[in-house]
């Protein structure tokens, strides 16, 4: 009876065994096949392009794109108009001698005269412009490779991106664009500094991609 | 109110204002210094430029409390400079001024102009000068002195 027993529990034992091993082996089967890794890839590009769409959302909006124009001048307001006074380029985007960015942006707002400021005010090269010479907005596509294309965006990588979002005196001036001349507040982007960092952490995460070309959402 | 001390054209200032009012009404209210001008209170037209730490600035706009102890040189002062001085004396020798109410603005921004490009080009001369306007229309004659004041400071 008791030696029945025994060989009855060692028998259950080495079912249970065999079982656990088979299914181990199986599942590990399954996460090497192909499909499965391409399901994976997906998903992870998928999340990507959600999260950069977020980003292209912030970059498009007036406190930024204002500044990363094709044109020989920057533009102001939410209309983003011609800026005023003759202001222009100049050879490294701040301005000419006489007429240079810092002759009224100052290093940071000035709220009692409504003139914006922070470190190092200038526009971005021509190099990251994200609107055309007609002030047309780039599309998702077109500004996502300009993002990522090294050669156009200072050598940046997609951790120095992060550290440029998050960090950059200009970017994070987006986001305390101090009062207009009239007293009131200037509009911020569409999501907090919190969020665009988060959705440019995600979208970096993912391998930094990028709608296709043929897309022209503005 | 707060007290700031300035450095204008080379001397130390105290003044007690608003952190709020802008360098144009600390020099012309505070130090009475009155040869910059109020012309639109908005950097539209160039009439309140002075030199901040080199940089042709528009005063109007620049409160009292972002200047910190960068130097202000107006043109009271820029006389004291060769380019400024160079300058002036061009301004008179091709007569330029009519009215004269944009003038100290213009001589400022010029000044600047030089002291980066000392041989300016037509272009670089609209492009500098682009921002400071005058109502009777002085432009053929201030780009002549701006040429002439090259010529001078070869």
């Amino acid at each position: 009876m008791l030696s029945s027993s025994r060989f009855f529990i060692r028998t259950l034992l080495l079912i249970l065994v065999s079982t656990v091993a088979w299914i181990a082996l199986t599942a590990s089967a399954a996460i090497e096949v192909p499909e499965f890794k391409k399901l994976n890839a997906d998903a992870n590009r998928r999340d990507g392009l959600a999260a950069w769409q977020k980003v292209y959302s912030v970059l498009t909006s007036p406190r930024c794109i204002n500044c990363h124009t094709a044109t020989n001048y920057p533009q102001q307001g939410d209309d983003r108009h011609r800026h005023f006074a003759n202001v222009i380029r100049g050879p490294e985007g701040k301005g000419v001698p006489g007429l240079n960015c810092i002759s009224c942006h100052q290093s940071s707002n000035a709220d009692s005269t409504g003139v914006p400021g922070g470190h190092n005010w200038h526009l971005a090269p021509l190099s990251m412009r994200w609107q055309d010479a007609n002030d047309r907005t780039f599309s998702s596509a077109a500004i996502c490779r300009a993002v990522t294309d090294r050669s156009k965006n200072n050598g940046l990588d997609g951790a120095a991106l992060i550290k440029h979002h998050e960090e950059e005196a200009l970017v994070l001036w987006a986001w305390n664009p101090g009062l207009r001349p009239d007293g009131s507040m200037r509009t911020l982007p569409p999501l907090s500094h919190a969020e665009f960092v988060a959705a440019t952490r995600t979208w970096v995460e993912a391998g930094t991609p990028c709608p296709p070309t043929n897309r022209t959402a503005r | 109110m707060a007290t700031y001390h300035l450095n204008v054209n080379g001397q130390r200032k105290q003044v007690n204002v608003d952190p709020s009012t802008p360098l144009l009404w600390v020099l012309r209210e505070e130090l009475n210094m009155t040869g910059t001008k109020y012309g639109c209170g908005i950097s539209a037209c160039g009439a309140c430029t002075v030199h901040l730490d080199g940089i042709a600035t528009r005063s109007c706009v620049v409160p009292v409390s972002l200047l910190n102890d960068r130097p202000i040189v107006t043109i009271e002062g820029i006389g004291a400079d060769p380019v400024g001085r160079t300058v002036q004396d061009a301004w008179v020798d091709k007569d330029v001024v009519q009215c004269g109410y944009c003038q100290s603005g213009q001589i400022m921004s010029a000044v600047a102009l030089l002291k980066a490009t000392p041989k300016p080009t037509d272009a670089n001369i609209e492009e500098s000068m682009g921002g400071n306007l005058c109502r009777c229309a002085t432009y053929v004659r201030i780009r002549e002195a701006i040429k002439s004041a090259s010529q001078q400071l070869k």
